[in-house]
């Protein structure tokens, strides 16, 4: 049992969780992600690590309420506990000294940006970051990304906060500065991804992009997590989940994504049902 | 004098059992049991025995059926056997002790495997006895404190819960690292309900854990700690048994459509995260109307009967040799053709077709002709040019096989690797190229079966102890 030690509401649906869980704290890197099981029926659910504390034997995780599974993981409380938690999976992000580095997170993909680019920072790189969310009250960790970042942009669909507009519009103007980018990395959802791959492309920009497939085991057993990169079949769990952006085909992601939508939704109508008559 | 025919086993009609998950097989009675243990001729040289990977002394047990001491029946078993009610049901004993029995030269041989599942059954029945205390080995000499030495033995599968209950009654401390949520390894997600009831393994574990063995679950090693870790805190061996974990694909057109799968990813889904409780249970799986398997072996079978009692109307095996090459198990074929599964066979896929949605439509398949035996003895199938045509289909599972799991390879430089990333040991002692690091099962034979890879345990087991005592 891995108990939850804080819980934050970063926005009305994206929630935060400090896990202790200190054999994966002992080793997790910025990029890796966790697997977690709520109870004996529920299915295990990957998760980008957002943060660790060695010290404190912890693992930070932050996830949007998009289902029945994060819906029931969002009624967990502190000083409650989640079933398993496995990891770290994936291989870790490679952060090495670059020069000037772009990093961009949208929506719930902030949250796994953000340790990445603390750790990038730390190699000596010099950031710009951009973050992004359809509005102002979607935002989250402003502060976190602001103070490992040497120059910082908000964008918001609606303009509500910073810029208006999508992430790609402030990179886009970063890019015509003319200052020279040696690597973008971004995570985000999947059209947000594609549009950064699409534009670093015709800049020759080196981009590197965090995939989320669906997933079972997360340790290459079951192959439910297969994207492909380059013309070749890869297994996001053990070969991502970081990959070269301009190999990716971000069309097959989507699609496979796309999966189980119909159980989806029957799995969050069953839920509600129980929860009515429980 | 003619031989008396074996005992049949009682099974699930075929019609009904198509429509549920609950085991196929029913066992023998008490009466069935007697009979049939009554036709072993108790042979002096145990020609059997020569055929179990682990040694079972068979006809002793098969005599103390004949006295009516079924947990004597039971003792003697477990003296070779940590695993009798798993081994009863899935072992392939035709091609084992079974083979050896001199009554299978006239006729059928002496139903093993039906006796040894009876037996396990009886003693879970009446409750499993408290295991007798570990034995005192020479050089463990304080069983109990800091003086008693540690082994960890990664994976849980049927050669790593094999090395835990050997090294555990002789007194070791065991830790057994899963990476999964639930241990037993391919015995929970792999072989379905019907054929391997879950609370069955979970007895067998906990039996296990009742030795004294600690089995710690979502500990991925080489993600944790590392090999060379668990050696340098506190454990004086490590035992691998990290199976075959690698779900092979064709490379054929059409392979990440939605609606295609590994074996493994079917099975895991429907087995391990009880799917076919969907929605009480939360994941799902997606079967469509008609299913194609492609693949011959057990793993192939198993996918197609659990994709029948998921609700799917047509299921077809497609295999490129004939029936006869087939490396399932007789009765799995039988068992899976008499549900209504289709063999389609002298044929194999060459393009997986989809729909604008990206959905699985249909499965383009080549005909295959048999060519002169190639050096394992099968023929050699061969492509008949031009022969292609394509069946429409809904869902396709890829059952062709698993390549090692490179996790304890990639973060153990000093392990050598053979073909397709096997981990090179010894046959007969299973000592890695790693001093004080032993490995077992399909991580170094490549996808087998589960007794010989409980037999690769059990060689390790006694091959560790002698380590640990320096002898």
């Amino acid at each position: 049992m891995y108990r939850i030690v804080e819980k934050q509401d970063l926005t009305p649906t994206i929630k935060l969780m400090r896990v202790v869980a200190p054999a994966v704290a002992k080793k997790a890197l910025a990029g890796q992600f966790i697997i977690l099981r709520l109870h004996d029926r529920a299915e295990r659910i990957p998760l980008t690590v957002a943060d660790y504390d060695r010290d404190q034997g912890t693992i930070t995780i932050v996830f949007q309420v998009v289902g029945k599974s994060t819906e029931e993981l969002a009624t967990v409380k502190v000083g409650e506990s989640i079933l398993n938690f496995v990891g770290p999976l994936g291989q870790a992000s490679e952060i090495e000294h670059y020069g000037n580095v772009v990093c961009i997170g949208g929506g719930v993909g902030v949250a796994p940006i953000y340790p990445i680019t603390r750790s990038l920072r730390q190699a000596g790189n010099r950031i710009a970051s951009i973050i992004g969310a359809r509005s102002a009250d979607l935002l989250f960790f402003e502060e976190e990304m602001r103070s490992v970042s040497d120059e910082f942009y908000i964008v918001t669909d609606d303009g509500s906060k910073g810029r208006r507009g999508l992430v790609t519009d402030a990179l886009g103007a970063i890019l015509k500065s003319g200052e020279q980018i040696d690597l973008v990395f971004a995570i985000g959802p999947v059209p947000m991804m594609r549009a950064v791959a699409d534009l670093t492309k015709t800049h020759g920009i080196r981009t590197v992009v965090s995939l989320n497939p669906v997933m079972v085991d997360g340790t290459g057993m079951c192959g439910g997590c297969r994207v492909s990169v380059g013309g070749t079949t890869k297994f996001a769990c053990v070969d991502g989940p970081d990959f070269d952006a301009h190999q990716v085909d971000f069309d097959e992601l989507l699609m496979r994504q796309r999966m189980y939508r119909k159980e989806e939704q029957e799995s969050s109508e069953h839920y509600h049902q129980c929860s009515c008559r429980g | 004098m003619p031989i008396k025919a074996r005992e049949a086993m009682r099974t699930q009609d075929p019609q009904v059992r198509v429509r549920n998950f609950g085991e196929v097989a029913l066992g023998y009675s008490d009466g069935q049991a007697g009979s049939e243990a009554g036709r072993c001729q108790q042979c002096k040289k145990k020609p059997c025995s020569s055929g179990c990977p682990v040694g079972v002394d068979i006809p002793a047990f098969i005599g103390l059926i004949k006295d009516g001491d079924i947990l004597g029946a039971a003792r003697k078993i477990k003296e070779s056997n940590n695993l009798p009610a798993v081994c009863g049901r899935v072992c392939p004993q035709e091609e084992q002790c079974e083979k050896h029995c001199i009554l299978g030269k006239k006729g059928e041989p002496v139903a093993i495997g039906r006796l040894e599942r009876y037996v396990a059954d009886y003693e879970r029945q009446v409750g499993v006895e408290t295991p007798p205390l570990p034995a005192p080995s020479a050089g463990v000499p304080d069983l109990a404190g800091a003086a008693r030495k540690k082994v960890a033995i990664v994976g849980s599968g049927p050669s790593g819960l094999t090395v835990a209950a050997d090294l555990a009654r002789l007194g070791y401390g065991i830790t057994v690292f899963e990476a999964l949520h639930e241990p037993g390894g391919v015995l929970v997600y792999g072989i379905p309900e019907f054929r391997l009831p879950k609370a069955i393994v979970k007895e067998e574990i906990d039996n296990i854990r009742k030795l004294g063995a600690e089995v710690r679950v979502d500990a991925v090693i080489g993600k944790i700690d590392s090999v060379d870790e668990l050696l340098a805190n506190g454990y004086s061996a490590v035992f691998i048994g990290t199976g075959a974990g690698l779900p092979n694909f064709m490379g054929i057109p059409g392979e990440n459509l939605n609606g295609v799968y590994s074996a493994n990813e079917f099975l895991t889904r429907t087995n391990l995260m009880k799917a076919y409780r969907f929605p009480d249970f939360d994941t799902p799986v997606k079967v469509g109307k008609r299913v194609a398997v492609i693949g011959g072996g057990n793993v192939a079978m198993d996918s197609a009967r659990c994709a029948l009692r998921l609700g799917a109307e047509d299921v077809y095996i497609v295999y490129r040799r004939s029936e006869k090459e087939m490396p399932a198990r007789r009765e799995e074929v039988e068992h899976a053709v008499e549900e209504g599964v289709k063999l389609n066979l002298l044929c194999c896929p060459s393009r997986i077709i989809g729909n604008v949605d990206g959905w699985v439509e249909a499965l383009e398949c080549v005909k295959f002709e048999l060519g002169e035996p190639d050096e394992s003895g099968r023929c050699c199938p061969i492509r008949i040019k031009g022969s292609e045509y394509t069946i429409s289909m809904d869902t396709v599972i890829m059952a062709i096989g698993n390549s090692p799991n490179p996790l304890i390879s990639q973060t153990t430089p000093d392990l050598r690797t053979g073909r397709h990333g096997v981990l090179i040991a010894d046959p007969e002692t299973g000592a890695t190229t790693k001093q004080g690091v032993y490995a077992g099962g399909d991580i170094v034979t490549g996808a087998a079966t589960v007794i010989s890879a409980m037999g690769a345990g059990k060689r390790a087991a006694a091959a560790i102890d002698r380590y640990l005592r320096g002898v």
